[in-house]
């Protein structure tokens, strides 16, 4: 058994299905001994995308995404989808060639120090010189990215390696890293603390993160908010920690968030962060939110607590553990008063959008869209304008809502769909992308069709680069510079090149009738919608 | 604020550099870094030197223990520990200073440990205020070439270690 075959028998032990990736030849021993597994192979076509799908798989079944790219430029390729990861806490392996070790440091063809060049976008990293350690890498690898703070894991192969042979493949069955123990479970007297200020508060909130979803805690933070009615607000992240019309929720946070929420937070005298960095999206004064409330930060990892915002009362640990065990104390708290309150805000800060008819109205579109969609359907958005109005009038209800909120790179829909459709083919799968976004990974159309993923994608055309130009707007009055996309592809043609539906609706006239049509058949369909240039999202 | 960290981490390659790319990435100050094994040969202990107000300080103990190389952070500050450099230096002299250096070398407790004929190359073990004092003596001398560690320093013993 060479070491290529050990890589593989490792993913087979993890329970690998897929791997998303791009050969060339300091992976091709990989991808050689791949042929003869189970593991499904999935051919992107640019290698940051390798890491997006492996990032929209990881999202949707809570195992490890997987992806395989070459060396050198391969490497260096994967390193916008692997930060993408990383900055949204998404558990992904991703594994590179390398060149020959004894070559390593020459700069030879297609060498590139990619271990050191990923240092900061990953949890860790191994370069494998020694053929023996693959298995316990693997072991690791697997383990350190979906425990704990979960992230990027890459492994550096050189092509030696991958050729040597191995001495005896015995795959470890526990990991023994001195270095890594996670805390997952809540110090009790700090719960304790957390059940005191909530008897004491009389305007307690939630705002869920990205994490409730990564520990897979939504539930638990259901019944809790539940049982004692505590309102929820959400980062980006978090949408979808609580359905959308769930009477305890109160929107998305942040600058471009829902202004009820906003105030909700504000107004509050207790503020629980759960699983949320207190990113300058979110809260765009820091200081300006601990003023007159008490803060409890609950985080699985410690360096979170303290670091944008604070003093708080730090509560460290994985949501599931820590809501889990909220749910054993019993404590009175009421707040009926202030969750009244926080209604009536909400029916009076309702965003108040005049939309010009002879468009689609995205907000309009948006909420469409989700109300015909699959209870438990998953709706990707891209990064710019459309992203905003996805989290502004998406109604998520059984389903998810993925997207880049932490590093915001456009062109991850697309891909992370695909990624995404693969867990499940029964579940509906939606791309939503502006213009600029789609272009950026529209050669995954012929990923799609190659693999038979049937993503459907929407994309808000406005001939813009429309976040860009909207900040153009206010910050340069009007000034527009490099935001214009005249050139951009006929969309009608390009769906035909990729043998995929299409359909187009200019205006919300026939909205209803073309959103059936796109939605009847679990098939790729690209629905390009006309939305006025000149539209904004605040 | 100064702040001492005393780092225990897996002794590989390439851990130096993502402790020090921790620190630049992050704006953290890095005042100093010293780095040998211990004595365990697959342990190496950095001691760090770095500077900043509450939040700072407390962000590097919590990056440094993220760190999956890392296998224990201390921290402490400069009163409660013992701290040490070494210090060589070269300057030259000539016939007018060279008392002068040697009197000042005497009273700094620093020695002489080579010389040539208009060269002494003098070493001192001490705080690295003391050194860096040894350092500002001789700058009226020419001073050719200096090396420092960089500080080491371990927490006082205390009754219940």
């Amino acid at each position: 058994m060479i070491g290529a075959d050990a890589i593989i028998k490792c993913l087979e032990e993890e329970g690998v299905e897929y791997v998303f990736g791009y050969p060339g030849v300091a992976i091709c021993p990989f991808y050689n001994s791949i042929l003869d597994s189970k593991i499904k192979t999935i051919l992107i076509r640019t290698e940051q995308n390798a890491a997006h799908a492996a990032s929209g798989f990881a999202r949707v079944s809570g195992k490890v995404g997987v992806c395989a790219v070459t060396s050198g430029p391969g490497a260096t390729n994967v390193i916008t989808g692997i930060a993408t990861a990383f900055a949204d806490s998404i558990p992904i392996v991703c594994i590179t060639g390398q060149v020959n070790s004894a070559l390593l440091g020459s700069d030879v063809f297609q060498e590139a120090d990619i271990t050191g060049a990923v240092e900061s976008f990953v949890k860790y990293s191994y370069l494998v010189k020694n053929v023996n350690d693959i298995p316990r890498i693997f072991k690791e690898a697997f383990h350190i990215a979906n425990t704990g703070r979960k992230g990027p894991v890459l492994i550096d192969v050189p092509i030696d390696i991958q050729n040597a042979e191995i001495r005896k493949f015995a795959y470890p069955e526990s990991v023994s890293m001195r270095t890594y123990k996670p805390t997952v479970k809540g110090n009790m007297a700090q719960i304790k603390k957390v059940v005191a200020e909530l008897e004491k508060a009389k305007r307690p909130i939630i705002c869920a993160g990205g994490g409730v979803l990564l520990s897979e805690s939504e539930k638990e933070l259901r019944t809790f908010v539940e049982k004692y009615e505590i309102p929820v607000v959400s980062t980006m992240m978090g949408i979808g920690a609580m359905p959308t019309e769930h009477p305890l929720y109160f929107g998305m946070v942040g600058n471009n968030g829902k202004p009820y929420a906003n105030r909700a937070m504000n107004e509050s005298d207790l503020l629980i962060m759960v699983g949320a960095r207190v990113a300058d999206r979110a809260v765009n004064q820091p200081d300006l939110i601990t003023e007159n409330k008490v803060l409890i930060h609950i985080d699985v990892d410690p360096a979170e607590i303290g670091k944008n915002v604070g003093p708080a009362i730090p509560l460290v640990g994985d949501a599931k553990h820590i809501f889990k065990d909220l749910l054993e104390q019993e404590f009175d708290c009421e707040h009926k008063e202030w969750v009244d309150c926080l209604r009536e805000y909400k029916k009076m800060m309702m965003p108040n959008r005049n939309p010009d008819p002879n468009y689609v109205d995205p907000a309009g579109f948006i909420t469409m869209l989700s109300e015909k969609m699959q209870e438990d359907g998953i709706y990707v958005a891209d990064v710019g304008q459309n992203q905003i109005w996805s989290c502004g009038y998406h109604i998520v209800k059984n389903g998810k809502f993925l997207t880049s909120g932490g590093m915001g790179t456009m062109g991850y829909s697309i891909p992370a769909a695909m990624g995404a459709k693969l867990v499940d083919k029964k579940k509906q799968v939606i791309a939503v992308c502006g213009d600029g976004s789609f272009q950026m990974s529209m050669m995954e159309l012929a990923t799609m069709r190659q693999h038979d993923i049937p993503v459907k994608i929407v994309v808000l055309k406005n001939n813009y680069l429309g976040m860009v130009r909207e900040y153009q707007h206010y910050t340069y009055k009007d000034n527009y510079s490099v935001v214009d996309l005249s050139g951009s592809p006929d969309l009608e043609k390009l769906s035909e090149a990729y043998g995929m539906k299409y359909l187009r609706l200019e205006n919300m006239d026939h909205a209803k009738k073309t959103l059936d049509d796109f939605l009847v058949k679990d098939e790729s369909v690209l629905l390009e919608c006309i939305i006025d240039p000149m539209d904004l999202v605040k | 604020m100064k702040r001492i960290y005393s780092v225990l981490v897996e002794n590989r390659s390439g851990v130096l550099c993502k402790v020090a790319g921790l620190f630049s990435r992050r704006c953290f100050n890095i005042d100093s870094l010293a780095v040998g094994e211990t004595d365990d040969p697959d342990v190496s202990c950095m001691t760090i030197v770095s500077s900043g107000d509450n939040r700072t300080i407390e962000q590097i103990e919590k990056q440094l223990n993220k760190k999956l190389d890392v296998i224990k952070v201390k921290t402490f500050g400069e009163t409660s520990s013992i701290s040490r450099e070494l210090l060589l230096m070269k300057v030259k002299y000539n016939k007018s200073n060279r008392r002068d250096i040697m009197e000042t070398c005497d009273i700094m407790k620093a020695q002489i440990v080579d010389m040539s004929k208009n060269m002494m190359l003098i070493q001192m073990c001490d705080t690295p205020e003391r050194v860096q004092l040894l350092i500002s003596m001789f700058k009226s001398v020419s001073i050719v070439e200096v090396a420092r560690t960089g500080t080491l320093a371990l927490q006082k013993c205390n009754e219940t270690d």
